[in-house]
């Protein structure tokens, strides 16, 4: 399959306050590739994967510079209305946070709030989501429980089948598996390789292993610097930069 | 040495918060003690008789209930209006800072003021007269800060991540404030309604220019009509009552009656937020 | 497009009731500036405030509130006089010797008890506490402004018990460990560490229940006695400026120089509590930045 860019981030500069977190990123991400960002914390991995969401407008007194093209689309164009494009690329967060909702309306809710009124369409997503993220066989008999019931691995599951409905094009997971425990770890990842057959897929983890196992792309960020971006097998084996290997070694971080 | 004066410094913190909880239990005894003997379905469902010196304060507690209505329908959605703008939307900045020192302020006002506030604006600017109407802004204005501060507690104390994962969804500011926001902050904002109850209920000075009325023939017949009010009953009897010893009776009668009412809306809120701590936990 | 108009709608609607407490605030101050400006072209405001007769509806008038000032002052001094040891010194308690489960319950109980209506404590003052008082000390009368101390210091005890002991709560539990590591004892880390820590928070609980205690209305106007002249015992009746306020505004008829006289006393009461809560502002908000927390 030929390598199609799917977002790519040029020049980008991100300051909080007077702080700048991000230093000249220059990034491009593949349809159907896994790509992981690693680093170790405060590097500006999360921030940037929130810049492509543009969920980094919550936060006050930031300032972004540079362009983030998604399909060719500059996302900070002032034209551009940041629902279009939280639309078309979802987010799992670290801490699973299904609403204080049941199961099912956990998952129509992305669908009411895009315009759906279509009863029947939004049940057949809701459970066509449910099975692509593998929690069907364990929920499809309480799907009015609510959702806080689940345990943390479901939670995120459930979290990801959330995203899933709304049919975004990329998907953005910021350390999903941080708070979980090693099986439901293992059950994600698993996912996350499924998924990227449809999906363009970035994720941010502390986890060097995760990354390997999971990623296509990997890229080293460390104190709002880009370091090292090329294939998984590359950054893993034979890496150019010596602060990367210090990393990935485990000298520090 | 040490030891003896920290024996004395803790005895002493124990003596001021035994006399703290035994003057206010004292007074509560008092005034539950005298005042029970008085209660009776007659004394909550019938009129005042014989120049208030016999008969029910009815007409009093129904007076009290609809400038509470009142006040809670003015204040409640300019309250959580507020409360949103500057928990939801507010970029963090002066005139925000201004609208909290005003909020602040507003708290902090006698509430006397407020009665001449809303007799200069509300009866004669206004031309409401001395009626519902005018009681229940007042009323709702004295209360709107704490309105704000209930519902501001609510919003922030529900989780961020619950907006973030709602708009990572797509969904727009206002959706997730109307779907997520509100119905999970609604326990909290809740909370604050039925606390500023309480205080609407028992407040008097703002209503005796704007609202209140000492002896009504029936029932208040618009939101124009005067009203009998329980707390201006209180003092009207013990003030200008021509036979205090039946009319102290009444009086007793009456602050039971506010008393359990505070106590009981403080109870059902307690209730509330512990119910919420037991869902948010479980 | 059609949702992003909506959106602003909405936003726009939540601004504009946002202004809606500096609306009032900025109307309460006109309204009384505005209601009490008549009576200043008639008399000098030096006279009106330090004047020491207060005889509204004599022929020819006076209008002098110094008494009615110094009633509120003295009723406020001896109410912080209760007030103030008892406040504090629960909220110590609560937050050095009562346990968890007695802190659970007693918490709620004193906010419980800061709900309680003024008018309830009136009666209480008026029905059983100058009765007493009056058979006691052998007085002519037990509405004065002894009782009327009495009464709003029981009053305002829990609201300070309560500003304080959030106060308290508010100092780091590293403070305490640091203390009790250098081989400090209870007494030793309240007095030297946790009380100077939460310091400037208890005065902010002090100057707002000043506040309310300089505001209150019911309870003075039915404890306190009523009558306008200067005080001189903590005996006698006395008439404080909410009472003043309260009690002649029904009979003063719209216009007249009484009424405006009021408003003035009421401008008055209001600059004075307004400072008061700016002030404990002010003091809150260094108090925040000294235990480093953000605002």
């Amino acid at each position: 399959m030929v390598k199609q860019v799917k977002i790519k981030a040029e020049n980008i500069d991100f300051y909080y306050g007077k702080h700048q977190t991000l230093k000249n990123i220059n990034l491009q991400l593949y349809t159907n590739r896994v790509t992981a960002i690693i680093g170790p914390s405060g590097c500006g991995k999360s921030t940037f994967l929130r810049l492509i969401n543009r969920m980094n407008e919550l936060v006050p007194h930031s300032r972004v510079s540079g362009r983030i093209l998604f399909d060719g689309l500059n996302i900070f164009d002032p034209k551009v209305d940041p629902v279009q494009i939280r639309r078309r690329a979802g987010m799992v967060f670290q801490k699973p946070n299904p609403f204080p909702k049941s199961i099912y309306e956990n998952i129509s809710y992305g669908l009411e709030v895009n315009n759906m009124t279509d009863k029947r369409y939004i049940e057949e997503k809701v459970i066509d989501s449910l099975k692509k993220s593998a929690l069907w066989n364990e929920v499809k008999d309480r799907l009015k429980d609510s959702a806080l019931r689940l345990s943390g691995g479901q939670q995120q599951r459930l979290c990801i089948a959330r995203c899933l409905a709304v049919e975004p094009e990329v998907i953005l997971f910021d350390e999903p598996c941080a708070s979980l425990d090693p099986i439901s770890t293992g059950k994600i990842e698993e996912l996350i390789l499924e998924l990227k057959q449809d999906y363009t897929i970035v994720i941010v983890t502390h986890n060097m292993q995760q990354a390997a196992r999971v990623a296509d792309y990997t890229a080293f960020f460390l104190l709002g610097e880009m370091i090292e971006y090329s294939d998984t097998q590359h950054i893993f084996t034979a890496p150019h930069d010596p602060r990367t290997e210090a990393y990935i070694t485990g000298r520090f971080g | 040495m040490n030891k003896t004066a920290q024996n004395l410094g803790f005895g002493f913190l124990y003596l001021t918060m035994f006399v703290t909880i035994g003057f206010l239990a004292l007074i509560i005894f008092f005034i539950l003690a005298r005042g029970s003997q008085v209660l009776s379905w007659q004394f909550l469902t019938a009129a005042p008789r014989s120049g208030m010196t016999a008969g029910g304060v009815a007409p009093a507690i129904i007076g009290t209930l609809y400038l509470t209505a009142g006040a809670i329908i003015f204040a409640l959605p300019l309250g959580l209006c507020c409360a949103i703008y500057l928990c939801e939307y507010s970029p963090k900045g002066f005139i925000v800072n201004i609208i909290r020192i005003s909020i602040h302020n507003l708290a902090g006002v006698p509430s006397v003021v407020f009665g001449l506030f809303g007799l200069a604006i509300f009866v004669n600017y206004f031309k409401f007269g001395v009626s519902i109407l005018s009681g229940s802004l007042t009323l709702g204005i004295l209360v709107l800060p704490m309105i704000i501060s209930a519902s501001q507690e609510a919003l922030t104390a529900l989780p961020q991540s619950l907006r973030e994962a709602s708009l990572a969804l797509g969904a727009t500011k206002w959706q997730t404030i109307k779907k997520i926001v509100l119905p999970g902050a609604l326990p909290g904002i809740l909370t604050g309604v039925i606390l500023s109850v309480g205080r609407i209920a028992g407040e008097t000075a703002p209503i005796l220019f704007t609202a209140a009325s000492f002896y009504l023939k029936g029932y208040p017949k618009s939101v124009f009509s005067e009203v009998m009010v329980l707390p201006y009953h209180i003092y009207a009897l013990m003030t200008e009552g021509t036979h205090p010893e039946k009319q102290t009776a009444i009086a007793y009668g009456c602050s039971v009656i506010l008393l359990i009412l505070i106590l009981l809306v403080s109870f059902i809120a307690i209730l509330i937020r512990q119910k919420q701590r037991g869902y948010q936990n479980g | 497009m059609k949702i992003n108009i909506k959106e602003k709608i909405y936003k726009w609607i939540f601004t504009v009731f946002a202004f809606a407490s500096l609306l009032f605030l900025v109307g309460i101050t006109v309204i009384l500036v505005k209601e009490s400006l008549p009576l200043f072209q008639k008399i000098k405001f030096m006279d009106f405030f330090f004047g020491k007769l207060w005889y509204p509806t004599y022929d020819p008038p006076e209008f002098g509130i110094f008494p009615l000032i110094s009633a509120s002052f003295w009723i406020m001094l001896g109410a912080l006089f209760i007030c103030v040891p008892l406040g504090i010194g629960s909220a110590l308690y609560l937050n050095e010797l009562a346990g968890f489960q007695q802190k659970a319950i007693l918490k709620p109980v004193i906010e419980i008890l800061a709900g309680i209506p003024s008018i309830v404590y009136g009666f209480f003052g008026m029905a059983i506490l100058s009765p007493f008082l009056q058979k006691t000390f052998h007085l002519s009368t037990g509405l004065c402004a002894l009782s009327a101390s009495i009464v709003l210091g029981i009053m305002a005890t829990p609201t300070i018990c309560s500003l304080a002991d959030d106060a308290l709560s508010y100092v780091p539990q590293s403070f305490r460990e640091a203390s009790f590591a250098v081989g400090a004892d209870r007494w030793q880390t309240l007095t030297r560490v946790i009380i100077p820590a939460a310091g400037s928070g208890i005065s902010t609980a002090i100057i707002l229940g000043m506040s309310r205690i300089i505001g209150e209305t019911m309870t003075v106007l039915m404890v306190s006695g009523g009558a306008a002249v200067m005080l001189k015992s903590f005996f006698d009746p006395v008439r404080p400026m909410t009472a003043a306020i309260a009690a002649e505004m029904g009979e003063s008829p719209m216009g007249s120089d009484h009424y405006h006289a009021l408003f003035a006393i009421a401008l008055i009461l209001f600059g004075l509590t307004f400072i008061l809560n700016i002030v404990a502002e002010l003091i809150s908000r260094r108090f925040r930045i000294k235990l480093g927390m953000s605002r």
